[in-house]
């Protein structure tokens, strides 16, 4: 393996900056996307931080608001919600109490869909065809196409202003690796926003990941920060 | 053995040794107790996994990074590997699930499913349910034969909002197991001491009822 590692030194611009940095880029009113699977995964730090400086009337994409009261559900809890684009609020009886009193309006989304069409947003891809959601409720107000006989509903790309996403390890550049199930969201909503911000366990130094098992590039990644264990919440 | 149990172990048989399963939240997890002792299957878990192995035992690692479909902590077989939600849903919806196991709060002849929302009272969202239903090889619903006030669960039309249209291919309740065909649903196996006359009477749905019926075991 030839690596011209004082080359790559020297083009490398860190991204790591503190979170009163990373903060400067979020506003209230915003689309964010904010990955994790119930509570795994789940970007704990800068949820924190977009929380203390009171960001509020945000936009969420993200799959599902984790349990009440961790993760996503703080957002909820502190009514900073507007409206949700996700797959599942179940695990979450706060976001349940929330939607049916009207005090956040959500769009559900098919999970396997929700995917393809976050991938879509961030692959330059103007729509996906998926037999998925076929004769239900999902399929109202969509085209159907039929192709080689077998119908599909046409489901459009999505993207955010901000992606919040949570490594595992990043470099400082933002080449960015996960840990087991909490990959989850995080690789395809880092593809698909106008700025990602990155919270990462440990920030190493450029050179440090194989480049094998990188698995967000740096090129996606704006900014880095340190994720603080004390934010984190199971 | 109660009737869920009871119901997950005929479910069990289903599987194939090697096969690739998905198990919903719930009832379905029970079949991890019934497996034949020839098979050994592996469970892909839609956040992201394959080989999830349960929670961890007393003394045993939790690792909070690796979470089953319910968000509780499991852990891994050696084997086993973690990917991303797209790759995930990519497996599901292309058909290499071999066998997707899921609940009903409602199913009928014509092989539709409705088990994610009931209007005015559950605003849950659909998950993964729909990809699976769609996607999965093999689709068995697992439910009770009625609900709990004793209403049939098995129609001729579902009335709640579908997951899926013409993707059930089996449902196993604690009576019977009913086969969905191009036919419509064939009565295939019996629960001892049960009656074809009980499973009409407590069955909305038209039943193709064949000559030889096998008993559930």
């Amino acid at each position: 393996m030839v690596i011209r590692k004082e080359y790559s030194y020297n083009m490398a611009k860190s991204k790591v900056v503190s979170i009163d940095e990373a903060m400067e880029k979020i506003h209230s009113g915003q689309t964010l996307m904010v990955p994790g699977f119930v509570n795994c995964g789940v970007p704990q730090t800068l949820i924190a931080a977009i929380l203390e400086r009171g960001y509020t009337d945000l936009n969420i994409i993200s799959n599902n608001t984790s349990v009440k009261g961790k993760g996503i559900g703080k957002l909820v809890h502190a009514n900073r919600i507007k409206h949700i684009t996700c797959s599942h609020i179940g695990n979450n009886t706060e976001t349940v109490e929330k939607v049916v009193a009207g005090e956040i309006n959500v769009t559900f989304v098919p999970q396997g869909t929700l995917c393809e069409r976050i991938r879509a947003g961030g692959a330059g891809i103007g729509g996906i065809l998926t037999p998925t959601g076929l004769g239900t409720p999902v399929e109202e107000g969509k085209q159907v196409i039929e192709i080689n006989g077998k119908k599909y509903l046409l489901e459009l790309p999505l993207r955010a202003d901000v992606a919040i996403i949570h490594a595992y390890k990043a470099d400082k550049i933002g080449n960015c690796i996960y840990h087991r199930t909490a990959r989850n969201f995080n690789q395809i909503m880092a593809t698909a926003a106008d700025f990602v911000i990155v919270e990462a366990e440990e920030i190493v130094e450029v050179g440090e990941l194989d480049p094998d098992i990188i698995v967000t590039p740096g090129c996606l990644v704006d900014m880095v920060v340190q994720a603080r264990l004390e934010d984190r919440d199971e | 053995m109660n009737s869920r149990e009871f119901i997950a172990k005929r479910t069990a048989k289903f599987f194939n040794d090697g096969d690739l399963v998905n198990l919903g939240i719930g009832m379905p997890t029970l079949c991890l107790n019934y497996l034949p002792e020839d098979v050994d299957i592996w469970i892909q878990s839609e956040n992201g996994v394959i080989g999830l192995d349960g929670t961890p035992k007393e003394g045993e690692y939790a690792d909070p990074d690796i979470v089953d479909a319910s968000g509780s902590i499991s852990t891994m077989r050696v084997g086993g590997c973690c990917f991303d939600s797209f790759t995930s849903f990519g497996l599901i919806r292309g058909g290499h699930v071999n066998v997707t196991v899921l609940g009903a709060y409602e199913v009928d002849q014509e092989g539709n499913l409705a088990n994610w929302s009931v209007p005015g009272k559950t605003v849950a969202g659909m998950g993964g349910a729909m990809d699976l239903v769609s996607g999965a090889q093999l689709v068995i619903v697992m439910t009770m034969h009625c609900d709990k006030y004793g209403n049939p669960k098995i129609l001729k039309k579902c009335t709640l909002p579908l997951t899926a249209v013409n993707e059930v291919d089996y449902i196993v309740t604690e009576l019977c197991v009913l086969h969905h065909t191009e036919e419509g649903l064939v009565l295939e196996e019996l629960a001892p001491g049960v009656t074809v006359e009980e499973v009409v009477s407590k069955t909305d749905a038209e039943l193709i009822i064949p000559e030889k019926i096998g008993s559930m075991e």
